[in-house]
C-alpha cells in the first residue's frame, strides 16, 4: 500500500471512531438518570440532601432543561477539559485522574510485561511439544488462567507471598523506582496471571496452525536451520493473531487493574472507579468511564492500523481487511 | 473479573492434538467430579454444611480453624466451610441465567441476522460492534453500581453484555449451514423461513452453542464474583464466594482460610466448567 492510502485508510477509521465516542459520551452522561430516583439526590450522592443543597445542585447541572440540553451543556465542558467537581471533597475530576493515573500506567505496564513475557514463551512451547504432557500442563494453566480472576490470584498471592513467606510487601505503592517494582510486583503477577491464559491460547493456537504451514515444511527441507525457521518465520507471522487481540487484553489488563488495585488497597485509577461507584460520586464516575472508553476506543483504531502494518498480504490489498 | 465479550479466550478453538483424540482425558474427569461436588453443594448446600450460613456468633468472633469450625469463622462468627457450601448456590445459579439467557437472545438474532441478512443483519452487526467497541467489564461495574447493586441487576446487565459476541458466534454458524443442501431442499419445497430457521438450522447449530454455553457460564462466574467482591453483586449478608471474599479479605492475616476458601472456590469451579467446555468445544468441531 502506497503511503497516501494508508493514511486516507487511518483517517477513515478515525472518522468512524468519533461518532462512536459522541455515543459512548451520551451514555456516559445518562449515567445520571440511571440511579434510581431523582438524579439530584443522585448527585447530592450519600451527603445529607437539604431542600437548599438540592435546589442548588439543580441549579448548577441545570437539571431543570431538558436532557439533550443538558447533554450539550455537559459535552461543551468536557471538550473544554472540564469533567467537573467531585461530590465528595469537591476536588477537580480531571486532577484527581491525574493523580491517580501514573500507578495504573506501571501496573498495566509491568502487568502486560507479565502476561507476554510468560504466555508467548509457554504457548509457542506448548505448539512445539503439541500433544505431549507439557502441552497438557500449559493447556491446563491456561484454562486455570482464564479462570482465575485477578482478585482470586492476588489473594493467594498475597497470602503466600505476603504473609507466609513475607517476601514482598503486603500493602502501599513504595517510593522511588526500584520501590515501587518492589510493591508493585505482586499486583502485576496477580494481573498478568489473569490474561496470560488467553495469550497462551492464541499464541498456541495461531502456532500449531503455521507450523503445518507448507512454507515451513519447504524450509525445513531445504535444510535451514530448525531454530532460524522458528523464530524468523513462524513466530512473526504467529505473532500477527496476539497483535489482533491487542483490544482484548488490554480491556481484561484494565478490568484486571480494577480488581487488582481494591485487592491490594493501590490508589490508581481502578480503585478511584470504584471508590466513585461505590459513593455514587457521579462526575468522577462519568470522567473516568468517557477516559477509560476513549482511550478503549483509539487503542481499537490503532491495532486496525498495526495489523495492516505487520501483515504484508492487507498492506499489499490482496485480502480484504 | 472478565466481564466483556464471551470468555475471550473461549473464541479461540484450541486444535485438536492428535494424542487427544479417543477417551475423556483425566484432567476432563477430575473437572467432573468438581462439578458434581459444586452442583450437590448448590442442591443440598443448607442440609451438608454443619452450621446454618447466617448464624452468627458475635461473642465468638474470628477463631482459627480446627475444633468446632474445620475452617474457622468469619468476623461475626459465621462459620467459613459452611458459607463456602451453601454459597455455591448463588455461584451456580447467576451464571446459568446469565449463560442461557444470553445465547437464547442471541440465538434469535444471530439466526434472524444470519438467515434472513439484508437490514435486519447490518443493524445487528452493527449493535455487536458497538458492543465490542466498549471496555464491557468496566461498564458492568459502573451500570451495576449506579444503578443500585444486587443480584438480578448484576445478572441483566451480564446478560446484556454477553448477548454481543454469542451472537457474533451463533451468525456465523448460521452462515456456515446457509449454503448447505438441505437448505437448499427445504426452501425449493417452499418450507418457510421461519421454520427453515427454528426447525432446521438450529438443531444444527445446537452442539457448538451448548460448548460455548458452557464456556460462557464459567466466564459468567467469574465475572459476578468479580461484582460481588467488589460489593455490588449480591446484597451484604448473603453466603456468596465473591462477597466472602469482599468481605474477608481484611482478616487475611489472622484467618487467612476465611478468604482463601471462597477464592480457591471460584478458581476450581469455574476452571473444571473451563476444562469441560473447551472439551466439548474440541469435540464438537471435529
Amino acid at each position: 500500500m502506497k503511503g497516501e492510502r494508508l493514511w486516507t485508510y487511518v483517517l477513515r477509521r478515525l472518522l468512524v471512531a468519533v461518532p462512536l465516542i459522541l455515543l459512548i459520551s451520551l451514555g456516559v452522561f445518562a449515567l445520571v438518570n440511571l440511579a434510581p430516583g431523582d438524579p439530584a439526590r443522585a448527585l447530592v450522592g450519600s451527603r445529607q440532601a437539604t431542600p437548599e443543597t438540592l435546589a442548588a445542585i439543580r441549579e448548577k447541572f441545570h437539571l431543570d432543561e431538558p436532557f439533550l440540553a443538558q447533554y450539550l451543556i455537559w459535552l461543551k465542558a468536557v471538550l473544554t477539559g472540564d469533567l467537573g467537581r467531585s461530590i465528595q471533597g469537591n476536588q477537580l475530576v480531571t486532577t484527581m485522574i491525574w493523580q491517580r493515573l501514573p500507578l495504573t500506567v506501571y501496573l498495566g505496564l509491568y502487568g502486560s510485561l507479565v502476561a507476554l513475557g510468560l504466555g508467548i514463551p509457554l504457548g509457542v512451547l506448548a505448539a512445539f511439544r503439541r500433544g505431549t504432557e507439557v502441552d497438557r500442563a500449559v493447556v491446563t494453566l491456561g484454562v486455570l488462567g482464564v479462570s482465575a480472576p485477578a482478585f482470586a490470584t492476588g489473594i493467594f498471592l498475597l497470602y503466600v507471598f505476603g504473609v507466609m513467606l513475607n517476601w514482598f510487601p503486603t500493602f502501599g505503592q513504595g517510593e522511588g523506582v526500584v520501590g515501587r517494582i518492589w510493591h508493585l510486583t505482586l499486583p502485576a503477577v496477580a494481573l498478568g496471571v489473569s490474561v496470560m491464559g488467553l495469550v497462551v491460547k492464541i499464541t498456541r493456537a495461531s502456532m500449531i496452525e503455521e507450523l503445518l504451514k507448507d512454507y515451513v515444511a519447504f524450509a525445513r527441507a531445504r535444510g535451514l536451520d530448525r531454530r532460524r525457521v522458528t523464530v524468523a518465520y513462524v513466530l512473526r507471522n504467529a505473532l500477527i493473531p496476539v497483535v489482533t487481540a491487542a483490544g482484548l487484553i488490554v480491556v481484561g489488563l484494565l478490568t484486571g487493574a480494577v480488581l487488582v488495585e481494591v485487592t491490594f488497597g493501590l490508589p490508581g485509577l481502578g480503585s478511584l472507579l470504584v471508590n466513585a461507584v461505590t459513593q455514587r460520586d457521579i462526575p468522577v464516575i462519568q470522567g473516568i468511564v468517557l477516559i477509560l472508553a476513549i482511550f478503549v476506543v483509539i487503542l481499537h483504531v490503532l491495532i486496525d492500523v498495526l495489523y495492516t502494518l505487520i501483515d504484508p498480504r492487507i498492506r499489499f490489498g490482496r485480502v480484504e481487511a | 473479573m472478565k466481564l466483556e465479550e464471551t470468555a475471550p479466550a473461549a473464541a479461540i478453538p484450541s486444535p485438536v492434538a492428535p494424542g487427544e483424540r479417543g477417551g475423556v482425558p483425566v484432567t476432563v474427569w477430575i473437572a467432573m467430579a468438581f462439578v458434581v461436588v459444586a452442583v450437590a453443594c448448590a442442591l443440598f448446600g443448607p442440609r451438608i454444611a454443619p452450621y446454618r450460613a447466617n448464624e452468627q456468633d458475635l461473642l465468638l468472633g474470628t477463631v482459627p480453624p480446627g475444633g468446632d469450625h474445620l475452617a474457622g469463622t468469619d468476623l461475626l462468627g459465621r462459620d467459613v466451610l459452611s458459607r463456602t457450601i451453601v454459597g455455591a448456590r448463588t455461584a451456580l445459579v447467576g451464571p446459568t441465567i446469565v449463560a442461557v439467557g444470553a445465547f437464547a437472545i442471541a440465538t434469535v438474532l444471530g439466526l434472524l441476522s444470519g438467515y434472513i441478512g439484508g437490514v435486519i443483519d447490518s443493524l445487528v452487526m452493527r449493535w455487536v460492534d458497538f458492543m465490542f467497541a466498549l471496555p464491557g467489564p468496566l461498564i458492568a461495574i459502573v451500570i451495576v453500581g449506579v444503578a443500585g447493586g444486587g443480584f438480578w441487576t448484576a445478572v441483566v446487565v451480564l446478560v446484556v453484555l454477553f448477548t454481543a459476541p454469542d451472537t457474533r458466534i451463533v451468525r456465523s454458524a448460521v452462515l456456515e449451514q446457509r449454503p448447505l443442501p438441505y437448505i437448499e431442499a427445504a426452501r425449493t419445497l417452499g418450507i418457510s423461513r421461519s421454520r427453515i430457521m427454528f426447525i432446521h438450522i438450529l438443531p444444527n447449530i445446537l452442539p457448538i452453542v451448548a460448548a460455548y454455553v458452557v464456556l460462557d457460564f464459567a466466564f459468567a462466574l467469574v465475572s459476578l464474583a468479580g461484582l460481588s467482591f467488589l460489593g455490588l453483586g449480591v446484597s451484604p449478608g448473603t453466603a456468596d464466594w465473591g462477597r466472602m471474599l469482599f468481605e474477608n479479605r481484611t482478616i487475611l492475616f489472622t484467618t487467612p482460610l476465611a478468604a482463601l476458601m471462597p477464592a480457591a472456590a471460584i478458581v476450581i469451579t469455574a476452571g473444571s466448567i473451563n476444562i469441560i467446555g473447551d472439551w466439548i468445544y474440541q469435540r464438537m468441531s471435529r
